[in-house]
């Protein structure tokens, strides 16, 4: 039998998802052999650029990090500078920065949803889950002013504040997804087509995920209790009971694979809605924001010397700041660091010895920032034939597989 | 498992390293309507006692290792691992940041990889964006500069290999005076 191994890249770009990502596969039959990695096909030097703003720029160019984490980009980012500077948040600006980061974890876990869903070849799924979706974010646009990128964060507190009729609105909403929490759980957990394309597939181990620093529902579906907003409680989450949902809740087992990560994604939704209404029902009165006046705030931060780190819990996971400011208009060092920076190399043993056609469920299973199949060329070494595949016969044969195993 | 305190951390840390540890402090942060306190460990070690620090570390906790964070500060280049310890238990993890100073005529510094291997991708960055030479990691492609970035160029050093001169200034707007 001829052992030969063949190469198959993936990436750089596909326009759904935000950034482009490159994977090289060595595929023995329809087996992976050997996953590598390559990033950077997108790189804006955005820490670069943040090197010649103050921080207050910083927090706009921080939320542009990403389009989905864009409150949670913000809030680690605040979060260090006042650390470095000593700025005390006002209570009230605590609970709106949770409120606001719990809608974002609903939003974002139901796109992933449905884009599980739609990697699966099931795309009423999708249509269900994103109509489901707008919701939420007619909800930040009524409390923000957009959809995505809100702006509502600033270092010291928030911009705006969550009015009486403001709460009634949000709690309308709370209640359509509690409604409609059935529906998606019945789709996820009960149907058959999903549980046979995702259980078993994709495991990462507990073992593995500690050793390569997963974070974020891919390490708490593998078993490990690791939530910031559990472990070292800050804002507003110091006053809730928020406990890392692990997928043995529901199911009495954790087995490490893309149905546990499905498991872990759709708990987290009731947990952030539950969230949300301890603090509107806690949620003191006062200031919103410790310094009003930006110029003062500004000549405060060019005299602020030290160094401050930032943590917050994303839907995808814990998003790091850190911030050292040395008495100038700009800081001396800003380094941001997204969850999926850390579910990189989970990806490998994730990906070892699953089929092609399993490549983009798994892929999509850590949630990535950063996850694109636009071509896939598969080149056979031997002759240095090339096939190239577009992302569209790679979600084709994703599509086969399911209609395959499905009884 | 029985937890140590900040203070214990670090007096476990400097009965090991004595004068290495060139600098220690510890913040102590508190949130919400509760005042509910957490800490934050700072440590800053001489380069030759590094890799056994780390190697401490991992004897207290299986650390969580989030991010290298590296400045350029004229003669040295000062690198930041930051770790977290005690996770997993409501209000319990500590963060703890390691630091170290690297002479900008001998940037070398062990790999932590074999200790901690999720920490590749970090110390693959710092290689490309600073210039650290990092030992005993495998000679890999670039993870975030271009495969034709030219070679001497570090996009994150302030010095004259930094990338300033490689910065398009054609559509920038002048500062009136």
């Amino acid at each position: 039998m001829n052992k030969k191994t063949y190469s198959i890249p993936i990436g750089p770009v596909h326009p759904s998802l935000e950034e482009p990502m490159t994977f090289n596969f060595e595929i023995y039959g329809e087996r992976i052999e050997k996953v590598n990695l390559a990033p950077g096909d997108n790189h804006r030097g955005i820490e670069f650029m943040g090197r010649q703003r103050n921080p207050i720029q910083i927090i706009y160019l921080a939320e542009r990090i990403c389009g989905i984490c864009s409150a949670s980009h913000p809030f680690a980012f605040c979060q260090a500078v006042e650390n470095a500077a000593g700025i005390e948040v006002p209570e009230r600006g605590q609970y709106i920065r949770v409120i606001i980061a719990e809608l974002e974890r609903i939003h974002s876990h139901i796109l992933w949803a449905g884009i599980a869903g739609h990697e699966l070849g099931f795309d009423s799924v999708l249509y269900i889950s994103w109509r489901a979706r707008e919701e939420v974010l007619d909800l930040l646009e009524y409390l923000t002013g957009n959809r995505i990128n809100y702006g509502i964060f600033m270092i010291g507190g928030v911009r705006r504040d969550i009015s009486e009729e403001q709460i009634s609105r949000i709690r309308k909403t709370l209640e359509y997804y509690k409604d409609i929490y059935g529906k998606l759980e019945d789709i996820f957990l009960k149907d058959p087509t999903i549980a046979l394309r995702t259980r078993n597939v994709g495991v990462l181990t507990k073992e593995d995920a500690l050793r390569l620093c997963a974070v974020g529902p891919t390490a708490r579906a593998s078993g490990i209790k690791k939530d910031v907003r559990q472990d070292q409680p800050y804002s507003a989450y110091a006053d809730l009971e928020v406990k890392a949902i692990t997928p043995d809740v529901l199911t009495g087992e954790v087995n490490g694979d893309v149905y546990d990560r499905i498991i872990v994604r759709l708990l987290e939704v009731v947990q952030s809605i539950q969230i949300i209404e301890q603090c509107l029902e806690n949620m003191p009165s006062g200031e919103i924001v410790a310094e009003k006046k930006l110029v003062k705030l500004l000549n405060q931060l060019k005299k602020a010397k030290g160094e401050g780190i930032g943590r917050h819990e994303a839907p995808r996971g814990e998003c790091f700041h850190y911030i050292k400011l040395a008495e100038a208009e700009v800081p001396e060092v800003w380094k941001a660091r997204a969850p999926t920076y850390n579910n990189l190399m989970p990806w490998a043993p994730m990906l070892l010895g699953e089929q092609i056609a399993d490549i983009p469920i798994v892929i999509a299973s850590t949630d990535p920032c950063i996850a694109c199949m636009d071509r896939v060329t598969i080149l056979n070494k031997a002759n240095g034939q090339k096939n190239v595949l577009t992302k569209k016969d790679l979600h084709e044969l994703s599509v086969q597989k399911t209609r395959r195993i499905t009884p | 498992m029985e937890h140590m305190k900040s203070e214990e951390i670090i007096k476990l840390f400097k009965e090991k390293f004595n004068d290495s540890i060139t600098n220690s402090r510890i913040e102590i942060k508190t949130a919400g309507l509760k005042k509910n306190s957490y800490s934050v460990i700072w440590l800053e070690i001489e380069l030759k006692d590094f890799k056994e620090a780390v190697k401490l570390l991992c004897t207290i906790q299986f650390p969580h290792f989030a991010i290298i964070s590296g400045s350029d500060t004229g003669e040295e280049i000062k690198l930041t691992y930051h770790f977290s310890i005690y996770y997993g238990e409501r209000s319990k993890e500590i963060s703890l940041n390691l630091t170290t100073n690297l002479p900008k005529n001998n940037l070398k510094l062990p790999t932590i990889t074999d200790l901690i291997p999720g920490a590749q991708t970090a110390e693959r960055e710092i290689k490309e964006m600073l210039g650290v030479t990092i030992k005993g990691l495998p000679d890999l492609p670039n993870v975030f500069l271009p495969k034709d970035f030219p070679k001497d160029v570090y996009p994150l050093r302030k010095d004259e290999t930094g990338a300033e001169k490689m910065v398009n200034k054609r559509e920038e707007v002048k500062k009136v005076e």
